[in-house]
């Protein structure tokens, strides 16, 4: 609860900062106050305690993914500093609403109540559709904050509905309660509540961009400023797994077995869909978000398996996941801005220019594509288990076979690097982005090899 | 600990080649290999005296998933251990009058594939031998792809998307198993002696089989293979077919047949059927071949397939020929790469036309070229002779008919074989490849050393029999 509190307060700092001119101060308060808060947030380990009338409830679940949220927003914002350097204008409008994306995900990762659900989506998703259109005069980011907003809005509405069907047939918002009602009631639950849970889920498949709800994600990922984009593809990812993943290992989605057949059809097709489209993509921006829908794929085998509580699989694998993906954005940004375009082939010949960002690059790909000793591969292998463990066979097998179609669009990238003569593109060594790149390879590789710590926390 | 060790010298030698420069690497890259190569003669040493136990480490990795690192060793691991730490510093040594671009890099590659093969062959649970199988295939990737020839591009791609996608099939048969054992241990012995539940073996046979299959490769799985030989710097070249294809031989006897014997008996017909298949097919098509490293790609199907026919014929026979034969393929098709990638060198003609008469301008090269083609069409007192009698012998009693067309192998051998020599080496000597020198030191070195191990283990092959024989008989009992 305090990290919610605290990080609100970082947002509103941010605004007000503008006032009293102390925009130099920004980025490097936030950066710190983050750090702060991540060990207060780590202190709320094992305490689990229920605020508002059990409206939010802090256990070790919202604390570990807190803490990998505010891990992920804190690296993003050592980017920012070099990608906002000459928009200082509207760095505290920026800085601000990226804040309370986090505030967002937070309450997403804590709720025990769908109204909090509900508030804890909508935070984020507001925020994130002026992010998104943030580039005021480029038409593509108008385009893609609009496409957001529009489509966003209309599964807020599923959502919104879903969850009124929901009430109107258990009585109750809170979580636990309507657990208790389907077990209480296993054989005549109404009709009213499936059409509701129905619904629910439908908006939670459009939130975490899995098919056939995942028409906006491509859009907005390749419109949307490159920084904002590495913000959607990791936090904006994990938060809404988290907060789908809460709904469906409370369990009381699994009285009907029709609801297997939908998550699995949904898995299944998410994982043809973001694989297969991948592999036409030349824009680079759109291959990740492509890469993203198969990852949410690979998450969405949690989500049918939420039923063993595999909440570590998808803790490890949203890690993992976060770890690759931002490593790569941290060699891509200053790419596309020195190249002024977001194709792959900005990446041609990096390695004869530049030999250490192209290791780095391609060892991030291979994160993504899941070999070993990167996380990614125990991640997947880890999610492997559960889903066969609880007995999806043939979805488990689509998801090996969409591992290896995976190979080939992020091998795109390394032999554009590798293979192609070098293109006349210059960029310049900065800092802060060499520190998250190395960081995440450092830790991608770390967890890979010695999982212990991660793999076993819940 | 002598395990680890066996797979710290490589690792650390990798890691310290980054930082080395120009000749300096190659120098430090034939040490360090020898170095190992040493170590392994000491691990050979202590095994026969003291067994597998001081090469006996576990340590859990992880609690769920249940995950232990288990390396041990027997004596077929050893066997591979000793073929891959003896074939590295022959084949770094063959590198040394090539101009390479980047040595550091390309040596740091090359040791770093050595340490991942050793894992392959000393790992005794199913998730680290995974790991290791994996890591092997991403230096090799990139050894093709940056020091490669012709459409390096297209043709190293589908050789990592071939065998990755066999790798995932393995994956899955793993995860299987995981699922299928009430401990979830992956662990080689509680694997064999927890047989999977029929129902499922069909399965995990299929799975595992075609991820070997691809890397063996048995035939219709094997297209990636002659491209990719062809398209390799030499030293890739050299690494893929002595040493990696044995990883496919080697999880056979090691992972399918053991573990999965239900499935195994089977579908037994289809892969031994397969495999003399490819035999016979490789090699007509390798009496076509006009290129010379594909010719030796194809001649290099049509052994593995006689080898995995061993294999599948399942009994001791076969299974030792097939230990003995993949150990002296290991060497005889390193040196015919060799001599391929010297003539290549030397006349820029990728092709069997269009050369003749190096035996008149290079009696030494075109003597030890001699010795190592005997010891590839398996005359007797080479190391050839022993394994493939002994395969030919495990089919026959496995099947007559079979063992008539697996035959073939030796005679339809010597057609190519021969005929490649006959064109290549004798006949009238073509004026624009007279400029021809005979061997330097390093491929004297080489070629020598290679021809005295043909003979050695083609006099005494019990030095391997005496290894393997323990372990086979548990495996066939």
């Amino acid at each position: 609860m305090n990290t919610i509190i605290y990080t609100s307060v970082l947002g509103f700092f941010c605004m007000i900062a503008e006032i009293f001119n102390f925009r130099k101060l920004i980025v490097p308060v936030l950066v710190l106050g983050l750090a702060v808060i991540f060990g207060l947030n780590l202190n709320d380990w094992n305490s689990n305690q229920a605020f508002f009338n059990n409206m939010v409830k802090v256990d070790n679940f919202s604390v570990a993914f807190g803490g990998l949220a505010i891990f992920v927003t804190l690296l993003v914002f050592i980017l920012s500093t070099d990608f906002y350097a000459e928009d200082q204008n509207h760095l505290s409008d920026y800085m601000s609403i990226l804040t309370f994306v986090l505030v967002g995900a937070l309450m997403m990762f804590s709720y025990a109540n769908l109204t909090m659900l509900f508030l804890g989506i909508e935070t984020l998703s507001i925020a994130l559709y002026v992010m998104a259109g943030s580039k005021r005069f480029d038409v593509r980011s108008n385009e893609a904050g609009f496409k957001y907003f529009l489509m966003g809005s209309f599964a807020s509405c599923f959502l919104l509905f879903g969850i009124a069907l929901i009430y109107g047939s258990t009585g109750t918002f809170d979580i636990a309660k309507i657990t208790e009602y389907t077990i209480q009631n296993q054989q005549n639950i109404s009709p009213l509540f499936y059409t509701g849970m129905v619904m629910v889920v439908f908006a939670m498949l459009f939130k975490v961009s899995a098919a056939p709800f995942h028409f906006w994600a491509p859009d907005v990922y390749e419109g949307s400023p490159a920084l904002v984009t590495a913000y959607m593809s990791t936090l904006v990812k994990i938060a809404a797994f988290g907060a789908f993943y809460k709904l469906m290992s409370a369990t009381f989605f699994y009285t009907s077995w029709k609801a297997e057949i939908i998550l699995n059809a949904a898995a299944i097709l998410t994982l043809a869909v973001g694989n297969l489209m991948a592999l036409a993509q030349t824009n680079f921006k759109r291959l990740l978000a492509y890469s993203g829908i198969s990852h949410a794929g690979y998450l969405m085998l949690i989500i049918i398996s939420a039923k063993n509580q595999p909440a570590g699989a998808l803790f490890y694998y949203s890690l993992a996941y976060s770890l690759s993906t931002l490593a790569a954005f941290a060699i891509a940004i200053p790419i596309f801005k020195a190249a002024g375009s977001e194709e792959i082939s900005a990446f041609n010949g990096l390695a004869k220019k530049k030999p250490l960002a192209a290791a780095a690059m391609s060892m991030a790909m291979l994160g993504l594509a899941g070999i070993p000793p990167f996380a990614g591969f125990l991640g997947k292998y880890y999610i492997f288990t559960e889903a066969l463990q609880s007995g999806f066979f043939y979805t488990t097998l689509t998801a090996i076979f969409a591992s290896m179609i995976g190979v080939y669009y992020y091998f795109k990238v390394i032999l554009a690097m590798y293979g192609k003569p070098a293109n006349e593109v210059e960029m310049g060594n900065s800092f802060n982005y060499n520190l998250v790149l190395w960081l995440c390879i450092a830790l991608s590789l770390f967890f890979g090899l010695y999982p212990a710590p991660i793999l076993n926390i819940f | 600990m002598l395990s680890l060790t066996l797979l710290f010298i490589p690792l650390a030698a990798s890691l310290l080649l980054l930082f080395s420069r120009g000749g300096l690497s190659r120098n430090l890259a034939l040490v360090l290999t020898l170095v190992q190569l040493g170590f392994t003669a000491y691990a050979y040493t202590v095994f026969n005296a003291e067994g597998a136990v001081p090469f006996d480490f576990l340590r859990n990795w992880s609690a769920k998933p249940f995950i232990n690192v288990h390396f041990s060793m027997d004596g077929m691991s050893l066997l591979m251990v000793i073929l891959t730490n003896l074939l590295l510093p022959l084949i770094v040594l063959s590198g040394y009058n090539r101009e390479i671009e980047r040595p550091h890099i390309f040596y740091s590659l090359m040791l770093f594939m050595q340490f991942a093969l050793n894992g392959v062959f000393i790992a005794f649970d199913g998730f680290i031998y995974y790991i290791f199988w994996e890591l092997a295939l991403i230096p090799i990737y990139f050894i093709s792809f940056n020091w490669g020839g012709q459409n390096r591009t297209q043709v190293t791609l589908k050789f990592f998307i071939y065998t990755l996608a066999g790798s995932l099939l393995m994956l899955f048969a793993f995860l299987f198993l995981y699922n299928g054992t009430p401990t979830h241990s992956l662990d080689w012995a509680v694997l064999i002696s927890n047989k999977a539940c029929a129902c499922n073996q069909t399965w995990l046979f299929w799975l595992f089989f075609i991820a070997f299959a691809i890397k063996i490769p048995i035939v219709p799985f094997h297209t990636w293979q002659p491209d990719t030989y062809k398209t390799a710097p030499t030293q890739g070249t050299m690494l893929l077919s002595g040493i990696m294809l044995k990883m496919g031989t080697y999880s056979l006897i090691r992972w399918l047949i053991p573990v999965v014997p239900e499935g195994v008996k089977e579908w037994q017909y289809i892969a031994i059927g397969l495999s003399v298949a490819g035999i016979v097919y490789a090699s007509i098509i390798a009496i076509m071949q006009s290129d010379l490293k594909r010719l030796l790609a194809y001649s290099s199907i049509a052994h593995v397939g006689l080898i995995s026919a061993g294999i599948f014929a399942m009994n001791l026979t076969g299974m030792q020929g097939s230990l003995i034969q993949m150990f002296a393929h290991g060497i005889n098709v390193v040196g015919l790469f060799f001599c391929a990638d010297i003539i290549f060198n030397r006349t820029q003609n990728p092709n069997v036309e269009g050369l003749g008469g190096i035996r008149l301008v290079a009696p030494k090269f075109a003597t030890w070229f001699m010795v190592i083609i005997l010891g590839s069409v398996a005359l007797p007192l080479t190391n050839g002779f022993v394994g493939e009698f002994m395969l030919l012998f495990g089919v026959y009693e496995y099947n007559t008919w079979l063992s008539v067309f697996a035959g073939l192998t030796i005679i339809l051998g010597a057609v190519y074989m021969l005929r490649m020599y006959q064109k290549v080496v004798l006949g009238e000597p073509i004026m624009e490849n007279m400029v021809f020198p005979d061997l330097y030191w390093n491929e004297k070195v080489v070629l020598i050393s290679i021809g005295i191990l043909i003979f050695f283990f083609g006099i005494f092959p019990n030095t391997i029999i005496e290894l393997t024989e323990p372990f086979l008989k548990t495996i066939t009992k």
